[in-house]
């Protein structure tokens, strides 16, 4: 042990003596006995009970401290940021989390449930309100339609071939993204096909999809799907 | 040593330089990567948005064919497949229940390729196959989300200060850099669908590499590099700046410093220039 950390336990051994810690007797009766169920919300909303059962995540022991949003890369981009998602789900705020742009745009890097201390994931959160999105009456409010059609082209193509299929499935999210008229006016479309003729000859990408052999076997595993997800 | 490997869509694709360099890096270590036998998608980060379990058991296919596949090894180079391939392998190891048609025994130690070459193979072994050090090659190692969180699935030790490639790229002889942006997510698979978003976290890592005095950025994930090599021309367009940062993976550079005759090859076909920093250093 160097002479700092020695010093520093001294000094925390001064402030919160082991002893008294450990041996502080039974707790007074007036004394509230504070447990860590006690932070956790109880009258939960049927909208929070869905997405804790679909994601898997305790959402309902977010404190909201905020450690998430103070590291999460894309919150700048967001409309809601992500630990308010948390306490409006818990709250059962539907269309608002529904319609929002920021369950769409969280990119799954777990930074957020890397950091959390009560052990959250959010990505699971924004997959489980993806799907419920999807799911509900607000399907055709969706906050960031370009990226619901790449997961879904994205899916389709694995679904087809086995392995992605890279140049269809650019090409078909893009034409479906709903920007397609930006795409043109804006001049996206040049850096695109730069692009494209830089890495065509390089042979990083393949003009033809690549077939897997066991094709149904791995299709089948799409029937797990629900309805609103299908491709 | 003989391992399973999963090449994943990317090192077909985009990546495919990576591929072809991890096996290489490999054989020059003494280790022989066996492809899964029909392999499939791993379902990417799309699969997860879809469905929990479906993603489980779509990754699970490739765990299943590496454990008929014999070899205790399952070593997967694309951050994005590892991290999906160990959410399957965690799923059916805490919840079989949920999954009663999948029969993973357990037993297969599935890892992310730089993982492998440092816990396996080890800097003592790396050091004996340098012929030609990198020297004088300032750069950054950046190692992104997916190889690392969440720690609990993919087993990271050092997930918020990662060092295994930075100490592989200093037994290279290469003059590696500290920086605070080693695993800042890159955007991901948001790139298509976001090209504003990725624009703006790819040119944070440029600037913060440039920051510390580094001329190139060196990587674990093909999407990553493909995030960070192919768009610097979008990038300086949204910033006014002139970017033009080389983008290497390390296992090229593992192989370029043990005086592999492929990897010119492999330099050439990365979108932004590598090739005049490398002839600049008189490393190529
Ligand atoms: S870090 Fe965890 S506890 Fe804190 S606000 Fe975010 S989800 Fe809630
Ligand atoms: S997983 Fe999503 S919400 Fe969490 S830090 Fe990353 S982008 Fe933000």
């Amino acid at each position: 042990m160097t002479e700092t950390t020695e010093n520093i336990t001294a000094e925390k051994k001064a402030v919160f003596p082991q002893e008294k810690m450990e041996n502080s007797g039974p707790v007074p009766e007036n004394q509230t006995q504070v447990n860590t169920e006690s932070y956790q919300l109880n009258n939960l909303t049927p909208f929070a009970e869905s997405i804790i059962q679909v994601s898997g995540e305790k959402l309902n022991n977010c404190y909201q401290c905020g450690k998430c949003t103070a590291g999460c890369p894309i919150t700048y981009a967001m409309d809601i940021l992500p630990h308010h998602i948390i306490k409006m789900v818990q709250l059962g705020m539907e269309e608002k989390v529904l319609t929002s742009k920021t369950i769409w745009l969280c990119a799954a890097c777990e930074t957020c449930g890397t950091r959390c201390p009560n052990e959250i994931m959010l990505s699971p959160i924004m997959d489980a309100l993806r799907q419920r999105a999807l799911n509900s009456k607000y399907k055709n409010k969706i906050g960031e339609k370009a990226t619901a059609v790449f997961h879904r082209e994205f899916l389709s193509s694995i679904k087809s071939h086995g392995r992605v299929y890279e140049l269809m499935m650019m090409a078909m999210s893009i034409m479906k993204s709903g920007n397609l008229i930006n795409f043109i006016l804006k001049f996206e479309w040049v850096s695109y096909l730069k692009l494209l003729f830089a890495v065509l000859p390089k042979g990083k990408m393949s003009l033809f999809p690549h077939n897997i052999k066991k094709k149904k076997e791995f299709k089948n595993i799409f029937k797990k799907l629900n309805n609103a997800q299908k491709v | 040593m003989k391992v399973s490997y999963y090449p994943g869509c990317s090192l077909s694709g985009t990546g495919k330089e990576y591929g072809e360099s991890t096996v290489a890096a490999l054989k020059i270590l003494g280790t022989e990567a066996v492809e899964l036998n029909d392999w499939s998608c791993c379902g990417a980060s799309s699969a997860h948005s879809a469905g929990k379990e479906f993603a489980v058991e779509l990754a699970a296919r490739n765990l299943l064919i590496a454990q008929d596949a014999g070899l205790d090894d399952f070593v997967i180079p694309c951050s994005a497949c590892f991290q999906r391939t160990k959410v399957a392998e965690y799923a059916l190891k805490n919840h079989p229940e949920s999954y009663p048609d999948l029969h993973y025994k357990g037993g297969l130690d599935v890892q992310d390729l730089l993982s492998f070459v440092y816990n396996k193979i080890g800097l003592e072994a790396i050091k004996k196959v340098v012929k030609k050090e990198l020297n004088g090659l300032k750069a950054v190692a950046y190692y992104g989300c997916q190889s690392l969180r969440h720690p609990e699935v993919t087993g990271a030790k050092n997930y918020e200060n990662p060092t295994q490639m930075d100490e592989i790229l200093k037994v290279l002889g290469a003059d590696v850099l500290t920086w605070s942006y080693k695993t800042d997510c890159c955007g991901g698979s948001l790139g298509i669908s976001q090209p504003d978003i990725l624009r703006t976290l790819v040119g944070k890592l440029y600037d913060k590499a440039l920051e510390v005095g580094a001329e190139c950025i060196v990587t674990c994930c093909p999407l990553c590099m493909a995030n960070l090599d192919m768009y610097q021309d979008a990038i300086s367009k949204k910033f006014n700046k002139q970017y033009n940062m080389p983008v290497f993976y390390f296992t090229e550079l593992i192989a370029l410093a043990a005086g592999e005759k492929d990897a010119v090859k492999w330099f050439k076909s990365h979108v932004a220039d590598s090739v005049k920093l490398l002839k600049e250093k008189k490393l190529i």
